[in-house]
């Protein structure tokens, strides 16, 4: 599915499917699902709730079994946490300072103390909160704690950053800021992004590629490349033409399924 | 403003109180054998203090006390801890919790007896029994109710097991409702003193005891302040170290 330079796909996943038993009836998440994500890629999945995104990136994380279907990782070897998950709420221990929730990942690494909180505070300095190293996370913004949560997800040096819908529980204004920082992170540490969105603004605006998930269970009804320069214009044409084609695309498989 | 007025109000509460107990047995509306005024009460205290009684009393008391505390509250934690995590050791022990949990810590007495003897030991039993159910279903509680989600987050980082769930995650997060129970049982501790002593462990119950069978009812006064006073002030520390623990919370 993927035909970039850059060799094989770092995540490869064939004829994924998952289902579960609720009360006697058979509820289809995924079904057969084929999805390549390439190295140093940042791929948006976007489609209404419901569709299987969030589960998708539950499994890649191990939070979720498949019922079948396989996932290969192209990631290092002997990485321990080869992905890192960022939660739609922040999901941050609130008895940890904002410092020792970023170094939270490293505690299995067999980094001192010292190193954990060192790496945390480079961290922090990326995602910009280098000041607040020492606050409470109820003393945080919306838009502070997701990136305290990034800071912590980029800690544990994953090969693979998933995102699930991220900023969606916060203000307009503060999403925009966070997608134009999350663009300069991207681009300042070169990893792969899957982020998972049902905001087709949003992902016109980070992906690289855009894939439409649509239907119940979730299949892949579209996909869109956007080769346009980083950091985006948003609202620029390209990109609008982008959105549109994408609404589409979902409303005419909408009708379909 | 308002603190003041309120404070006002308690210390006149207070006075009011006082002066009705003392007029009581001086007008001789009630035998002061039966009731001392509150005036008789330092020469008492000072009297118990400078025989040596006092201190004596309360150190054996204050040192049932702590050790009944950190036994019954160390168990309780502990097996809390296991029931909440793990479902089937909750389901082995449902009926067992059961039985034994209706049986009030007094009834033990006779065993406390049979197996310790009249000894401190026997007294660290009582308490250590009425401390250890009220952590006990304070932490199983607490652990139960942790945020699946922050779970989830020490599942996603690759902390996925018992061990590193509990330290991670529950048992920081069950703190708060942890710590509630304790208070409780610093109080329900106090209690279990004076009934673990009045059957002749050495203390501030013995004591109370040996002074009433003496009609010395101003000694026995003196004791009940001091008890009132040793809950009050460890209460108050205990306070002010579950504000630092929690200091994390809004």
């Amino acid at each position: 599915m993927t035909d970039r330079p850059g060799g094989s796909p770092i995540i490869d996943i064939r004829g994924l499917s998952l289902a579960y038993e609720r009360g006697g009836t058979r509820n289809i998440i995924l079904a057969n699902l084929d999805l390549s994500i390439a190295r140093g890629e940042f791929l948006v999945i976007v489609g209404e709730s419901g569709v299987g995104k969030s589960t998708l990136l539950r499994v890649l994380i191990g939070l979720a079994k498949p019922s079948s279907g396989k996932v290969r990782l192209d990631t290092r070897p002997g990485c321990r946490t080869p992905m890192a998950l960022v939660f739609q709420d922040a999901r941050l221990l609130p008895w940890r300072r904002v410092v020792d929730n970023v170094a939270f990942g490293l505690e299995g690494s067999g980094l001192s103390r010292a190193a954990r909180r060192a790496k945390a505070a480079e961290m922090l300095v990326l995602v910009g909160l280098a000041d607040l190293a020492g606050r409470w996370p109820h003393q945080l913004s919306g838009g502070q704690r997701q990136r305290v949560a990034i800071a912590r997800a980029l800690a544990v040096e994953p090969d693979v950053l998933l995102m699930d819908e991220p900023f969606s529980a916060l203000d307009s204004f503060t999403r925009e800021g966070l997608q134009d920082e999350l663009q300069r992170i991207q681009a300042q540490t070169g990893k792969t992004v899957l982020f998972v969105t049902h905001d087709i603004d949003e992902a016109v605006t980070l992906a690289d590629r855009v894939v439409v998930l649509a239907g119940s269970p979730g299949r892949i009804a579209a996909e869109v490349r956007l080769d346009l320069p980083r950091p985006r214009q948003r609202r620029a044409a390209a990109l609008t033409e982008a959105a549109r084609h994408l609404r589409a695309e979902l409303s005419r498989r909408s009708a379909e399924l | 403003m308002k603190y003041l007025r309120s404070t006002l109000l308690a210390a006149t509460g207070l006075i009011a109180f006082l002066a009705f107990w003392e007029a009581m047995p001086r007008l001789g509306l009630i035998n002061p054998a039966f009731l001392p005024p509150p005036s008789t009460l330092p020469t008492a205290f000072l009297r118990e203090v400078s025989l040596g009684i006092w201190p004596e009393a309360v150190m054996s008391s204050l040192s049932h006390y702590v050790a009944g505390l950190v036994v019954g509250a160390g168990a309780g934690i502990g097996l809390g801890l296991l029931s909440g995590m793990f479902q089937p050791f909750e389901a082995f022990t449902a009926w067992i919790v059961r039985l034994l949990r209706p049986i009030p810590g007094l009834a033990w007495v006779p065993f406390a007896i049979i197996w310790f003897g009249v000894q401190p030991s026997a007294a660290v039993f009582i308490i250590a029994i009425g401390v250890f159910w009220i952590v006990f279903f304070a932490t199983q509680g607490a652990v139960r109710q942790v945020d699946r989600d922050l779970i989830e987050v020490a599942q996603a980082f690759g902390f996925r097991s018992p061990v590193s769930r509990l330290v991670k995650i529950l048992l920081p997060a069950a703190t708060p409702g942890i710590l509630v129970g304790l208070r409780t049982a610093l109080g329900q501790a106090w209690m279990a003193v004076v009934a673990a002593e009045i059957f002749g462990v050495a203390g501030v119950g013995q004591r109370m005891m040996q002074a009433s069978s003496l009609l010395s009812t101003d000694i026995v006064v003196v004791y009940m302040l001091t008890m009132a006073a040793l809950y009050g002030l460890f209460d108050t520390a205990f306070v002010a170290l579950q504000g630092w623990l929690l200091r994390w919370r809004a």
